[in-house]
């Protein structure tokens, strides 16, 4: 090296925490993109279960119509906002879960704690991809449900102003839950069996797969323990005809249940990732 | 002449998992510039130091300065300082080596050209291809690759040519001479004992947890394990040995008494690294056989390893 500068040291910053976190968040996604199973069983599932219930349950005719057969809406239409939630956490809890528990235990990790990466940028990589995946899935799905299925969408503002925040909200805290979770599994091959049993059983109770208003009362309090029932609340909120909160649990959408849930779930999330994150395995 | 304190420093290091002692009083140092040959048996305690010393593992008692920071207390521009290359490496890898290589670049203040990386470790034509894809030879050239793409002044290589072919093996000893020149410090465990001998500076043989010797290469065992021995058939057909300080004369006699008759499957032999090493752990074993018929803590090599020790706590667990 040759002393040419006075005065000024020679160019050896450490890169930046906030900066390495926007790099991994670019290394993240190409992975999340490039990894078929994170595809199907991720990405892509809400639209193929939207589409298995439109095609399946179509010809049965509108749910919450008149008894005359006027009114409700279409099949599509009312699974549209239990899939969003599905998306968001299928994108935060499973994929993270899944992904880091692989990590964990196929040496990534044990790696990256061997080099200057702070966790936090690691983590800012893995909620932004969660983020990048979970808009565009969300993206994907609004005009699949507009253009394919012919679904009409909310038109006032303020209805797009709470799926902002229930989005934002909702997948925020299907992120920290899916790095909470990531601790269960012992091995990357264990991850699976572990969380896709929990997911799965979450969207039947939470009104994704089954509706929600026709469940027995206990399995509607149960699933009001856990975040999944109060995001597609949230979403039917948005997007299912007022006439439609009549037939929930309190008879209106209590928004500001659906933000209190999600915040203390966001908490849990945040303190059990904190507690339990690692490069490697604690020895003795 | 200014004295340059040592780049690695460890005192009386001890590590237990439960009732097991791993690495039971182990003290060495490393000069800056210097390469250091950890050997010894599986099991031996050799991956716990060098992983105390890279701060994934809190020890249990003893003193370690890594340059000139305490491992268990290293930070993020400590870590900078260092390469590490992991005995193991298994990751799912959908991402190409250049992508890898440029990536992890961007974690160091001061990295090595990623081209340059790729060239010398011998990647060039597999640079656009996804690390899934490669063989175990060429993963582990990624994993080299990865460990000096920061520049680092302290590079850990823990068994790092296994799975090379003699070709690869041989560009790789030639990559960590070109990072000798450069002044890097090295670390390395290997059980290929010629590897230790062509690169190493110095060594240490750890076995049962302790360090059973330390020296320069050609010098480690002492004067009398390195007695050179001659070989040679006899008229009847079987071989003989003689160990001597002067194998000329020894043969000058043998071609004396032969009359000038060729001596079948004449050798000279002179201990390699290897034979010493394999005379040190052995002597090594059979102190502890004896020790062991009058304790009931008898050390078994397969104990002390840290998987079998992290197995057992989880079968508890």
């Amino acid at each position: 090296m040759t002393a040419t500068t006075t005065g000024t040291r020679p160019q050896k910053k450490a890169p930046g925490t906030f900066e390495l976190g926007l790099s991994r968040i670019g290394y993240e996604t190409r992975l999340y993109f490039r990894s078929p199973d994170t595809l199907f069983f991720t990405f892509f599932f809400p639209f193929i279960m939207l589409g298995i219930f439109t095609a399946a349950f179509s010809a049965s005719g509108n749910i919450g119509a008149n008894p005359d057969g006027s009114g409700g809406v279409s099949v599509g239409a009312y699974y549209l906002p239990g899939m969003l939630a599905a998306g968001m956490l299928l994108s935060g809890v499973q994929n993270l879960a899944v992904d880091i528990a692989g990590e964990k235990s196929d040496g990534t990790l044990k790696r990256l704690g061997g080099t200057p990466l702070s966790p936090l940028s690691y983590f800012l990589g893995k909620i932004g991809q969660v983020f990048v995946t979970a808009i565009l899935q969300a993206g994907l799905l609004l005009l699949v449900a507009r253009f394919l299925l012919d679904i009409a969408l909310p038109t006032e503002p303020e209805k797009w102003a709470t799926f902002a925040w229930v989005f934002l909200f909702g997948v925020i805290t299907s992120a920290f839950l899916g790095i909470a979770l990531a601790s269960v599994p012992r091995s990357g091959k264990s991850a699976t069996a572990v969380v896709i049993p929990v997911v799965l059983v979450l969207q039947f109770i939470s009104g994704v797969y089954l509706q929600f208003t026709q469940l027995p009362e206990w399995m509607q309090n149960l699933a009001s323990i856990f975040p999944l029932k109060w995001m597609a609340q949230g979403m039917r909120s948005v997007f299912l005809p007022e006439s439609f909160a009549g037939a929930e649990q309190t008879g209106s959408w209590d928004l500001v249940w659906v933000a209190g849930a999600l915040g203390m779930w966001l908490v849990v999330g945040l303190v059990v990732s904190r507690v339990t994150f690692r490069w490697i395995r604690r020895d003795a | 002449m200014i004295s340059i304190p040592p780049v690695v420093q460890v005192r009386d290091l001890h590590k237990s998992y439960g009732s097991v002692e791993a690495v039971r009083g182990v003290s060495f140092s490393i000069a800056a510039g210097e390469t250091f040959a950890l050997l010894g048996p599986n099991g031996a305690g050799k991956s716990t130091t060098i992983e105390i010393l890279e701060g994934y593992r809190d020890r249990t008692g003893g003193e370690v300065s890594v340059l000139g920071v305490d491992p268990h207390r290293g930070g993020l521009e400590w870590k900078a300082r260092l390469g590490i290359v992991l005995q193991t490496s298994g990751e799912s890898g959908n991402v190409t080596v250049t992508e890898q290589l440029r990536h992890f670049a961007g974690f160091y203040p001061n990295p090595r050209n990623v081209d340059e990386v790729i060239d010398a470790a011998g990647l060039r034509e597999k640079a656009t291809t996804r690390i899934s894809k490669l063989s175990g030879g060429q993963r582990r050239r990624v994993d080299v690759a990865l460990g000096i793409i920061g520049r680092p002044e302290l590079l850990f290589l823990d068994e790092p040519t296994t799975g090379f072919d003699p070709e690869a093996r041989h560009q790789f000893w030639d990559l960590i001479r070109s990072l000798k020149e450069e002044g890097t410090t090295i670390l390395l465990t290997t059980h290929y004992l010629d590897e230790a001998a062509q690169l190493g500076d110095r060594a240490g043989i750890i076995a049962g947890g302790r360090l059973i010797d330390i020296g320069l290469i050609d010098e480690i065992g002492g004067a009398d394990a390195r007695v050179p021995r001659v070989r040679w058939r006899d008229d009847n057909g079987t071989v003989r040995e003689e160990r001597t300080t002067h194998p000329a004369r020894v043969v000058a006699d043998l071609a004396l008494r032969l009359n000038g008759a060729e001596p079948e499957d004449l050798e000279v032999i002179r201990p390699s690294l290897e034979d010493v090493y394999l005379s040190l752990v052995r002597g090594h074993e059979v102190e502890v056989a004896a020790a062991g018929k009058t304790s009931r803590h008898r050390h078994t090599g397969e104990a002390t390893t840290p998987d079998a020790a992290l197995t057992d706590k989880d079968v508890r667990a």
